[in-house]
């Protein structure tokens, strides 16, 4: 089947009407590309922050769609949750309720205890496969990738049900090879943000990443590959502002007005948002057997996050080193309401910032909020105080 | 399953003699007495290890090793006992507070927080000293014992592991061996038993002894075979236990002497007990009018008061997810082959943690089906702010659970941990109003008893 390009024309346009084009649809909770997906007849697979081994939906000519919540009201997800929670749970399930999205598919990882709920949830109101993918919680075990390799190929042959046929392994290798360029080019993103952040703010960084999560890799990679050189092209100045490194957006996504908030003062110039699609840091080797290649990948060249403990990586040393590596001033933690992991590493963070005596500024927020004044002003006394000291 | 009141090869005859011919006045009430004096016992020796240069593991109860522990002679901790202690004795607040002074949120589980507090004033408890840990071995049942863990590994520097134990993929879809993902799953929970045998030898300068394990899982299949019949003997109408408050004992000693010769004969004599009450028609203290399930976690803070709410009404829990999945999955009976013990014990822990994780995340399924034969009349849902694991999932839960059987359900949320959340008038409230229901089905009951074939719990009502 040949499936239609989701995306509008953008080539006729600037880099800036573009940028403003996928802000749009990372904002509009109708995922209008999603919805063109199966308009055309495509199967979506739905799975559920952090990591998800995409190449393997992609493989079967299915949609991989991440389920991030999103900023709406969870008017029917409400009942069916109780009231200490974080919000991306309850919104992610009123897209499938409200009918915004509808899957094939849903999987969730054991990120976390709410998010290990949500497939049972999630499996008790909709008719089609909900299932939890059992990610190795245990990295340092020698035992680890097997297994994953192993839980990959149940996997496959859950996908394989949904799609029906067969995924070969040329088609796997096909899949690696386009996430491979994806990986590529979003490493070329964040040298954008690293080396000349006064080129790409952070929220305009994070629309060009985030409509990644709702359109096929392919037509990701042709508009990362078009945008990209015109963004360094660019013309605007660097200007004397703090350099910060932006943490715990790992699962619930802050708004977009939070991180132009963010922008306006200072030059984001590393973060973890929406790091499931960055898990993979290099490009993955493709050999013989391309789900142990994937599997081995996800353990062995990855990144970090409160969601994953790997005893070779503890997450407060990788934070000061990416501060350091990216010769950043201070670092930005937040932390989505009523996050455990999330919640959890702040303290674990601040103690070992403290230790190496690098500022921060620790704040809650919610998808959901509006409001940025006082975060506004917050921040902005933040950053003067660095500033004059 | 069996019913409540036959006789079983767990019945007293088995210790070599009728335990009828004891005066049922030396047998009632022995499981409640005969469980405090072992759980003062415990943390007296928890109280002593460190002075005696003994290790210690922080382990939980979902998935505890303790049967590896013990043949190294290494003591168990479970913080989620410590902290329950806590909670009852009324000095988890101070503990929560200091935790939250360290820089730990309001939102994150209280367990954790009071632990984090008594770790910082030294490990005074009020039931004793607890000793520092040498490592901790902990599942991936509550991704909250995970992050716990690296706390004491940020804090004293010692090694944790994570066994990694995947659960039921979704809702029905367990698999058994022989299945190539259960191969999958077990290889994997082998390799990580082979690598924490490995680090206990590091530890403890020893080797495993294998004799020693064996005895060890030998009491365990003895306390989980007693596990489960204790909860079949609660079909017994009235209720031979409550099995909120004095279940809530009986965990504490399942976990605590897992492994150990003084649990399995407590849970030995805690069976004749029951048989005994169950064969006599002796129930709990109170008249039992309503046969209730509990799912949750109890809340601790207001413990006695807590339980009061529905006793006084005459409602008692014949039944609670917490006996499943506290007890890391012992419901099921699991029992271990001698003949070949590390790979049983890894099917074991994958079955059993496995058990412990679907009965909080599946659990409509179960309690859909005790329905009938414990003769449930209502559900009550606890749900706590502290626990997203065990919480998550229970407004949707009782939605299966009303679409599927017509019993009264109660929905309420509190904490297990943080009084700062209990709001008891609130409580209160909700508890009588769910009662006031009850009693208006009962009484529709009795008159649609002059209709024969038409069962309130099967067929209609009002919910």
């Amino acid at each position: 089947m040949r499936m239609p390009r989701l995306l509008d024309d953008y080539e006729s346009r600037s880099a800036d009407e573009a940028i403003r084009m996928c802000r749009e649809l990372v904002e509009d909770p109708d995922f209008p590309t999603v919805q063109r997906w199966r308009e055309a007849g495509g199967k979506v697979v739905g799975h559920f922050q952090v990591y998800f081994p995409e190449e393997i939906a992609h493989a079967a000519g299915m949609l991989p769609f991440k389920v991030r919540g999103a900023p709406v009201e969870a008017r029917q997800a409400g009942a069916h949750f109780g009231s200490y929670l974080c919000s991306i749970l309850k919104t992610s399930l009123e897209l499938a309720l409200s009918g915004r999205v509808t899957l094939d598919l849903f999987v969730s990882h054991p990120i976390c205890d709410s998010a290990r709920n949500l497939a049972a949830v999630w499996g008790r109101n909709f008719e089609y496969p909900c299932e939890i993918l059992y990610l190795p919680q245990n990295a340092n075990s020698v035992h680890a990738a097997t297994y994953l390799r192993g839980e990959y190929a149940r996997l496959t042959r859950e996908i394989e049900k949904i799609a029906g046929h067969r995924i070969t392994e040329d088609q796997l290798r096909a899949s690696l090879g386009v996430f491979n360029e994806n990986r590529r080019l979003l490493r070329e993103l964040g040298e954008i943000k690293r080396e000349t952040p006064w080129l790409l703010p952070a929220d305009e960084a994070y629309s060009l990443l985030a409509v990644g999560a709702m359109i096929p890799r392919e037509e990701h990679n042709e508009l990362l590959a078009w945008v990209l050189p015109k963004i360094r092209r660019g013309t605007a100045l660097p200007q004397d502002r703090m350099r910060l490194v932006l943490t715990g957006g790992f699962c619930e996504q802050p708004p977009l007005d939070l991180l132009h908030t963010i922008a306006q003062f200072s030059y984001v110039v590393d973060d973890d948002l929406l790091i499931g699609l960055r898990w993979i840091t290099e490009d993955i080797p493709v050999g013989a057997d391309p789900l142990a290649d994937l599997a081995e990948s996800y353990l062995e060249r990855s990144s970090c996050s409160p969601v994953q403990h790997d005893l070779r990586r503890p997450k407060e040393k990788m934070l000061v080193d990416q501060i350091k590596a990216t010769n950043a001033g201070a670092a930005i933690i937040i932390a989505a309401k009523m996050c455990d992991p999330g919640l959890d590493e702040v303290v674990a963070y601040t103690k070992a910032l403290d230790d190496e005596g690098i500022p921060y500024f620790v704040s809650e927020f919610e998808e959901r909020m509006t409001n940025f004044d006082s975060l506004q002003i917050q921040l902005e006394t933040f950053i003067e105080n660095l500033l004059f000291t | 399953m069996s019913s409540a009141s036959e006789s079983t090869r767990d019945s007293p005859v088995d210790k070599g003699g009728s335990s009828f011919d004891k005066g049922g006045s030396s047998i009632v009430g022995r499981g409640k007495r005969d469980g405090n004096r072992l759980f003062q016992e415990w943390y007296q020796e928890l109280g002593t290890a460190a002075e005696r240069n003994e290790h210690s593991a922080y382990v939980f109860v979902m998935g505890s090793l303790t049967e590896i522990m013990r043949s190294f002679g290494i003591h168990t901790v479970f913080p989620e006992i410590n902290g329950l202690q806590q909670a009852v004795r009324r000095v988890s607040g101070d503990d929560i507070g200091l935790a939250e002074d360290y820089g730990f949120s309001a939102d994150v589980c209280g367990y954790l927080k009071a632990d984090v507090g008594l770790q910082l004033r030294g490990g005074e408890h009020p039931m004793g000293k607890i000793p520092p840990p040498s490592l901790s071995v902990h599942t991936n049942a509550c991704n909250t014992y995970i992050k716990w863990a690296e706390i004491w590994e940020r804090m004293y520097k010692v090694p944790i592991f994570t066994l990694d134990i995947p659960g039921t993929r979704a809702a029905g879809r367990q698999t058994w061996p022989g299945q190539v993902d259960f191969e999958n799953d077990r290889k994997y929970v082998a390799g990580q038993i082979n690598e924490v045998i490995h680090l206990c030898e590091q530890i403890t300068d020893k080797k495993l002894d294998l004799d020693k394990l064996r005895e060890a899982m030998t009491h365990t299949n003895t306390m989980s075979r007693k596990w489960k019949r204790l909860i079949e003997l609660n079909k017994s109408s009235p209720a031979v236990y409550n099995a909120m408050t004095d279940g809530t004992v009986f965990l504490g000693v399942m976990n605590g002497y897992r492994g150990r010769p003084e649990g399995a004969e407590y849970f030995t004599d805690l069976v004749e007990e029951m048989e005994y009450k169950a064969a006599n028609g002796i129930g709990t203290a109170f008249e039992e009018k309503y046969r209730l399930a509990f799912v949750g976690i109890p809340c601790y803070p207001i413990f006695r008061g807590f339980s009061e709410m529905f006793t006084e009404w005459g409602g008692s829990f014949v039944g609670s997810s917490y006996l499943w999945y506290a007890s890391g999955g012992a419901n099921l009976g699991y029992q271990y082959d001698l003949d070949h013990p590390l790979e049983s014990l890894a099917e074991g822990l994958l079955v059993t943690v496995r058990e412990s994780m679907d009965s909080m995340f599946f659990s409509d399924r179960s309690l859909i089906e005790m329905v009938e034969p414990y003769g449930i009349d209502g559900v009550v849902y606890h749900s706590v702010k502290s626990c997203r694991t065990v919480s998550t999932g229970l407004a949707d839960n009782r939605r299966a659970v009303m679409e599927a059987t017509d019993v009264a359900t109660l929905f309420m949320e509190s904490d297990h941990m943080d009084k700062r959340v209990v709001s008891e008038a609130q409580l209160k409230n909700r508890v009588d109003a769910f009662f006031e229901g009850l009693a208006v089905r009962s009484q529709r009951r009795i008159s649609n008893a002059a209709a024969p074939g038409q069962s309130l719990r099967a067929r209609g009502g009002h919910r």
